[in-house]
Parts: structure tokens; sequence; C-alpha cells
């Protein structure tokens, strides 16, 4: 295929934001809840109802089960990540509490540490290196005794860097830490086994490498530790409904108001893609994509490309910037141009930004995905090439 | 012959009594969700219903695997 023939077709690179296209499956389960079910669930016990909980029940089975999770239950849905990471931080830190995280946090994590620092949580944040990495001996050095959580991102959205997570979580679990995770760039991408990891919390979105619809995500609880977590919300559950008291249970704690059924059921349809097709080999596509396109990039003058050199230590986002052009006439052109959609800017992340230097300028940033092509990358570097004048 | 009486198991919310249920229908033994009854409980969920002699065999299967909050005889 011509780029001249690209008129009537789009290349999709824009994963990292949110998956396209999605399973055949993830609307089909969408317009089976809406014409033959209907009904809330867990509300009225009429057997539309009990199907919808079933639908819910059935998401976050498969949910468990991609986790690495004993107990389904463990999984409390939300509208995405950053609902998960709102619930996760300042549902645990208190004035006085230390929390540690990277500079290569997006700002669904940031922002809320610093909302909470100025109300009196001590952060710190560690330095990652120029390629995005985490050193755990220097998160080890951070520590002091009021810490009480750490939070890391399990893959940088910018340059898709991979953080030694298990690592991590050892070191959290060792010294007594609470471990939160943010696997927005990460579920349904890579494994995540959230006991091998000693991970305390997992926020997960739903529309991004689990092919969900937008308006999905959750977050794992470890066993006993919601006790101790405030919801951010509190009102009807369906459950102990003549007490007037927020539930203290998983998931109806974090779980108030008629839930997004439609969305969960869509949901649900795209983890059981993604467990059916597998972990690995969907990493595996995804990064022998990645690693046809550095290689390609490597080879055109001109082109700077940020993060690990190598496919190995990142997931499919890749992060670059072309000389003499900005990456938001860049991002034009490819869309206008070749049909080429991606993300140019700051990518909600200034943090990372200013640790890869590329504070003032931002990136381009492409988003591959499991159902991009090897004939998609190779049209895309020729794009490329043409505007570095190559 | 004398009527068979029914239990009902109460879960603290209706995602439990669910999954009750798929664990029930998997070991093959009979039970109906139903709503709380009011004299029991003012609560808007579901119970889990099954004959009394088969109580016992209930509780074996669901123990450490979902919890209840206790058992109404009806």
């Amino acid at each position: 295929m011509q780029l001249d023939q690209l008129n009537n077709r789009i290349i999709y690179f824009d994963n990292a934001a949110t998956s396209w296209p999605k399973p055949v499956g993830m609307m089909a389960a969408m317009i089976h809840y809406n014409e033959m079910i209907g009904g809330s669930p867990g509300r009225s016990g009429h057997h539309r109802s009990l199907a919808a909980a079933r639908i819910i029940l059935e998401t976050r089975e498969a949910l468990a089960e991609l986790f690495g999770c004993d107990d389904s239950l463990r999984i409390a849905f939300t509208k995405n990540a950053t609902e998960a990471l709102n619930i996760a931080l300042s549902g645990i830190l208190n004035p006085g509490d230390h929390v540690i995280t990277s500079s290569m946090e997006h700002n669904s994590v940031m922002r809320p540490l610093r909302h909470l620092e100025a109300q009196g949580v001590q952060l710190s944040v560690v330095s990652c290196s120029g390629d995005g990495r985490l050193d755990p001996d220097d998160v080890r050095a951070a520590i002091r005794p009021q810490t009480r959580l750490l939070v890391v991102t399990h893959a940088s959205n910018v340059t898709g860097t991979i953080q030694p997570i298990a690592d991590l979580g050892k070191i959290a679990r060792n010294h007594g830490i609470l471990f939160c995770v943010d696997a927005a760039q990460t579920a349904g991408a890579l494994p995540i086994q959230v006991d091998e990891m000693a991970i305390d919390l997992l926020a997960f979105s739903g529309h991004k490498s689990l092919f969900g619809p937008q308006g999905t995500g959750g977050l794992y609880v470890r066993e006993g530790l919601e006790k101790q977590l405030r919801p951010l919300m509190m009102g009807g559950t369906g459950s102990r409904s003549e007490f007037e008291g927020q539930p203290d249970f998983m998931p109806d704690k974090f779980e108030s108001g008629t839930p997004n059924t439609i969305g969960l059921a869509g949901l649900g349809a795209g983890v059981r893609f993604v467990l059916a097709e597998g972990v690995t080999t969907i990493r595996s596509k995804e990064k022998g994509l990645t690693a046809r396109f550095l290689e390609g990039l490597a080879a055109l003058p001109g082109v700077t490309v940020y993060g690990p050199p190598d496919a190995t230590n990142r997931t499919a986002a890749v992060s670059f910037n072309i000389a003499g052009v900005s990456s938001s006439e860049a991002a034009l052109e490819l869309d206008e141009r070749f049909g080429i959609l991606c993300r140019p800017g700051l990518h909600c992340a200034p943090a990372a930004h200013r640790t890869i230097g590329t504070f003032s300028q931002g990136t381009i940033r492409f988003g591959f995905g499991y159902f991009n092509k090897e004939e998609e990358i190779d049209l895309a570097l020729e794009a490329i090439r043409s505007l570095a004048g190559a | 012959m004398e009527e068979q009486r029914y239990v009902v198991f109460m879960f603290p919310s209706v995602s439990y009594a669910l999954k009750a249920e798929k664990i029930l229908k998997a070991a093959g033994i009979g039970h109906k969700l139903i709503p709380v009854p009011r004299h029991i409980s003012s609560d808007c969920g579901v119970c889990l219903r099954t004959t009394e002699d088969k109580q016992q065999d209930v509780e074996v299967e669901l123990l450490g695997r979902v919890e209840w909050n206790k058992v109404v005889l009806l």
C-alpha cells in the first residue's frame, strides 16, 4: 500500500490514550445487556436485576483471573484509573504520613499527591534516569520512619519505560510500607500478579489494553486493607439498606450509586478476549511492533527517541521528536497528510517530561496496540522520514 | 410426609450472593436467589434459599470461599 492510498483510512497509534479498535465481542456484550437485560444490578432482586449483577460478577472474576487474585470481590469498579488512584491515595494518606513516588508519574498520581501535600502529607518524588527508569536503591534511600505508601506507575505513559515492580514491591513489604501500582498503561499488556509482586493497591484502566469502553476502571485492594481505606464517595450500594452508615466491606464500600453496568459488560468481554489471546501473546506482538518502529527510527537522521533503547524494558508507547518540527505540528501533519493518529505534547505528565528533558517542547507519542500491523509501522516510518526531510 | 422447610443464607451484598450461586451451581446443590423476606430484614438485596436438609452442604461448599452473615429458618 502507498501513502497516497491512505486517504480513506486511518492508522490508529493512540492506544496509550484509549485502545481502538475493540474486539468484536465488546460491543456485542454491551448491546446484549441493553437489549436483553436492562436492570439495575443488586438493587431490586428481580431476575433481570440479578442477570445484570451476574454480568458484573463475571467481569470481576475475569479480572481476578488476569491479576492472580483469589477473591474477585477484592476488585472495586470505578469510572477510570484516575478515580481508583484518588481512592487509594486520598483514602490511605493522613497529614504527617510520608509517601514516596517517582518522577515519571502521570498527573493522575501527581495531582492527588500535590493536593495531599498541601494538607500536610510529606511527599518525596524520587528522580528517575534519563530514560525514565526508577532505581529501587533510590527508593530504599528515601524511606523514613513515617513512610506509609509507595506509589509508582507500572510503565510510563510517555516513554513506555517499565518499572521494576516486583523489586519495588519487595522493598515496600520488607519495610512495612503499602505499595500502590498505577497499571493504567499495563493492565492487559504486561503480566501482573498482585501477590507475587506484593501489590497492596492496583489501579487499572478498562479502556486501554483491557479493551473495555471508556468509563470503566477499577481498584484491587489487598485483603483487610479496605478497613483502613476511606471511600471518595458514599451512597446507595443495594446492601445494608437499613443502615445509614457506609458499608465497610469490599467492593460495596467503594461502589456507591448505580454502576456502569453496560460499560462493565463491555469490559468483561474485553478482559475475556485478553485471557483468550493470552497476555504473553499480546506482549510479544506489541513488543515486535515496537522493536520494528525503534529500529526504523534509529535509521532516520534528525529524529530523537526517548526512553529505553530497545523494546525489552518498555511498553508499546514510544515518544520521539523530529528536529525542526514541533510535536504539535508533526501530529497535525501526520493526521491530515497521512491519516496517522497520535498524541503530541506533555501527555498529562509534566514530571516525566522534566525527567527526560522535553518539558518545553513535549514529544510525539505513538501508542501501538494489539491490532496494529507491521505494514502500518512501515508506512509511519515513511511519513516521519518525509516530515524530517530526510 | 413432613413438609420440607427452607432456610435462607444472608450475605453482605448481592455480589456475595451471586458468587455463592456460582459455587453451588458448580457443586449441583439446589438453591434459589430470592429477595430478602421483609420480616427478616429491611435490606433491599437478595438472599439464597435452600431446603433445611441442604444447609450443611451449602455451608461446606461456601466456607472459606464466600462470606455470609447468617442463616435464618423461614
